[in-house]
C-alpha cells in the first residue's frame, strides 16, 4: 500500500495525512477500511497515566577532587538514589521513597515525595540536591560531595522506563468490606468502584494489538521529548490469547522506552502520589503507526466499545495471584460511569486521563504535520511479532 | 422554604451545649447533618444543611452567631486545584454525590460545589493534589 519511505518523504515535503486513532473510527465507520486506509498515511495514539516502573539515570559533572559515586551511598533531596555503577552515573526510580518518612509509617500513607518528585522538580528546571558518600580511592580521593542540580548541571540526564504503555489493563475492584489502597486508586468495600487504567480506543498497543508496526527503535512521543522504544519491556507477553481484532484477552505487549529528560515537558510529565500505594510518575506516550496495509487502518480503527477489559478483584485475587475475574467490560461502558457487576450498578473512574491522551495524540499529530517529527523503522520485530511488510 | 449549606465551627467551650437540638426545637429548622468533628478541647466542625422559612433560618443562625458559633458559607471549604488536575477522573469513582463528573465529550473533570458534602473521598482518590480541604 505504501511504505515507511514514502510516509517520511510526504512529511518532508509538507504532503502526510495524519489522522488519531478516535477519528478513524469515525473515517472508517463512514467510509470503509480500504478507502481510509488510501487517505491516511499515519494514525497518531496517545496515553496519559502512572507508569511506575520509570526512572532517570544521570551523570554529574565531577567535583574537585574527584568523586567516585559507585560503590558508595547517594540521596536526592533525601531519597537514596542508586550508585551500583561508575564513578559519577547514577540511578534514581521514581518509586523510590525518603528513608524514614514519617508520612509513609502511618496507614495508608500519603506518599507526597519520592524519586517521581524528583524528577518533576528537574523538568521543571528546579535544583535538587545532591548528597554522597563514598571509601576514596587514589584516583577519586573524596569522600563527600554535596551539590545543588539542575538539569543544566547534569553531562547527561536520561530517562528510562523498564514497562510503560502496558496492552490492556484490568478493570479493578474490591469485594472485601473495607477501602482498600491499590496503584489503581482507592476502591471502596463490595463493589463501591470500579477504576480502570488504559486510553481505550487511543491506546497505542491497542491500536497495533499484534505489534506488527512497533518495535525496537520505533520512535515515539515520550513526555514531550521523542525518544524510543529500546527493548521489550518486563513481563512483555508476546503471544497472549487473543479476541476478535487480534485484541489481547488480558494485560500483554508493553515496552521498555528511552528519552532524553533535558528535551522533557512537565505538561506531560507529573509525580503522582497514590495513596496507600506509593510515588510514581505519569507520562505521556504517543506511538504513530503508518498505514503500511489496510489491515494497519483496520486495527486502528478499533472503537471504545470493541475493546473489552477483565474485571479483577483487587482484595484479595490479586494480591493472592489468583486466576479469574468478574466478567468483562467495553471501554465506552467504563467511560459511561457507570457498569453492572453481578446485578450492582458500580461507579467507575480512571488512573489514565482521556482527555490528556487526546492531547498527546494530536500534538503527535501536529508534530508529524509540520515535519518536525520522521517515523522510524524498527531495527527489530518485539518477542513474539511479525512487521508488516513495506514497513 | 429556603435552603442553606453551611460550616459552624464551635469553640471548645461550646462542645457541651446542645446547640444543633436547639436550632430544630425553638427555630423550627429541618437540620441535616453532612459532617462532623468534635474533639474535646479542640475547635468542633460541623457541616450541616439547614432548611425552613427564610425568618426561622434568619433567627436560627442569629441565635448561633450569638452563642459564640461561627457561620460560613459551604462552598469556599472543598477547593478544586484545576492547574494541578490531569483529568483522569479517579474522583468521580468515589465521589457519592455528582459533585465530581466527566464531561461526556471532552472527558475532563466537572466539579460543582453545590453537590459536595464534604466528604473527602476526593481527597485520597486523587494523586495530583487537585483536591485540597479547608475543613
Amino acid at each position: 500500500m505504501r511504505t515507511l519511505e514514502e510516509i517520511n518523504a510526504k512529511i518532508k515535503a509538507g504532503k502526510v495525512v495524519v489522522a488519531t486513532a478516535e477519528e478513524v473510527v469515525d473515517l472508517v465507520k463512514e467510509r470503509g477500511v480500504k478507502q481510509a486506509a488510501r487517505m491516511v498515511d499515519v494514525v497518531t495514539t496517545g496515553t496519559f497515566g502512572p507508569m511506575c516502573s520509570s526512572g532517570i539515570y544521570f551523570n554529574i559533572k565531577q567535583a574537585t577532587p574527584k568523586i567516585k559515586c559507585g560503590g558508595g551511598r547517594v540521596s536526592v533531596d533525601g531519597v537514596p538514589a542508586y550508585a551500583g555503577w561508575a564513578a559519577a552515573d547514577i540511578l534514581l526510580g521514581c518509586s523510590a521513597l525518603p528513608e524514614d518518612g514519617p508520612r509513609n509509617a502511618v496507614y495508608p500513607g500519603l506518599f507526597k515525595f519520592g524519586g517521581a518528585h524528583i524528577i518533576e522538580k528537574l523538568v521543571r528546571g528546579e535544583k535538587v540536591r545532591l548528597e554522597v558518600k563514598t571509601y576514596g580511592t587514589d584516583c577519586y580521593p573524596r569522600k563527600e560531595y554535596v551539590a545543588e542540580l539542575g538539569l543544566a548541571e547534569l553531562n547527561d540526564a536520561v530517562m528510562f522506563n523498564p514497562r510503560n504503555g502496558y496492552q490492556l489493563y484490568n478493570v479493578a475492584v474490591n469485594l472485601s468490606r473495607r477501602t482498600i489502597y491499590t496503584y489503581m486508586g482507592v476502591l471502596k468495600g463490595r463493589l463501591g468502584n470500579a477504576n480502570y487504567s488504559t486510553a481505550g480506543a487511543l491506546s497505542p498497543l491497542l491500536n497495533d494489538p499484534e505489534l506488527r508496526t512497533v518495535g525496537i527503535g520505533t520512535r515515539v512521543f515520550f513526555a514531550g521529548a521523542h525518544g524510543y522504544v529500546a527493548w521489550p519491556g518486563t513481563q512483555h507477553v508476546g503471544d497472549p490469547v487473543r479476541l476478535a481484532g487480534g485484541l489481547p484477552e488480558n494485560p500483554s505487549a508493553n515496552l521498555a522506552l528511552i528519552g532524553n529528560l533535558k528535551e522533557m515537558d512537565p505538561a506531560y510529565l507529573r509525580a503522582a502520589s497514590i495513596v496507600g500505594y506509593g510515588a510514581s510518575l505519569a507520562l505521556a506516550f504517543g506511538l504513530p503507526i503508518p498505514v503500511v496495509d489496510e489491515q494497519v487502518m483496520a486495527q486502528c480503527a478499533v472503537s471504545d466499545e470493541d475493546i473489552t477489559y477483565p474485571i479483577v478483584d483487587y482484595s484479595e485475587n490479586y494480591p493472592l495471584g489468583r486466576a479469574g475475574n468478574l466478567g468483562r467490560v467495553s471501554m465506552s461502558q467504563l467511560m459511561s460511569g457507570q457498569i453492572e457487576i453481578n446485578g450492582k450498578t458500580v461507579s467507575t473512574g480512571g488512573m489514565t486521563s482521556r482527555a490528556r491522551a487526546r492531547q498527546v495524540a494530536l500534538e503527535l499529530k501536529s508534530r508529524i504535520e509540520q515535519g518536525v517529527f520522521l517515523l522510524t523503522r524498527p531495527v527489530s520485530p518485539l518477542p513474539g511479532a511479525t512487521l508488516a511488510e513495506g514497513l | 422554604m429556603a435552603k442553606k449549606k453551611l460550616v459552624f465551627s464551635f469553640p471548645p467551650r461550646l462542645i457541651r451545649e446542645p446547640v444543633t437540638s436547639n436550632l430544630i426545637r425553638r427555630f423550627d429548622l429541618e437540620v441535616n447533618l453532612l459532617r462532623a468533628r468534635i474533639q474535646p478541647r479542640e475547635q468542633g466542625r460541623i457541616v450541616a444543611e439547614l432548611s425552613g422559612t427564610p425568618e426561622s433560618l434568619e433567627a436560627g443562625l442569629a441565635y448561633m452567631e450569638d452563642q459564640g458559633v461561627q457561620v460560613d458559607p459551604l462552598i469556599q471549604e472543598m477547593r478544586y486545584y484545576e492547574d494541578r488536575c490531569v483529568h483522569c477522573t479517579a474522583c468521580t469513582a468515589v465521589c457519592p454525590t455528582d459533585a465530581l463528573t466527566v464531561h461526556p465529550e471532552t472527558r475532563e473533570l466537572v466539579f460543582d460545589p453545590s453537590h459536595c458534602i464534604m466528604c473527602e473521598s476526593c481527597l485520597a482518590a486523587c494523586p495530583y493534589g487537585a483536591m485540597d480541604s479547608q475543613f
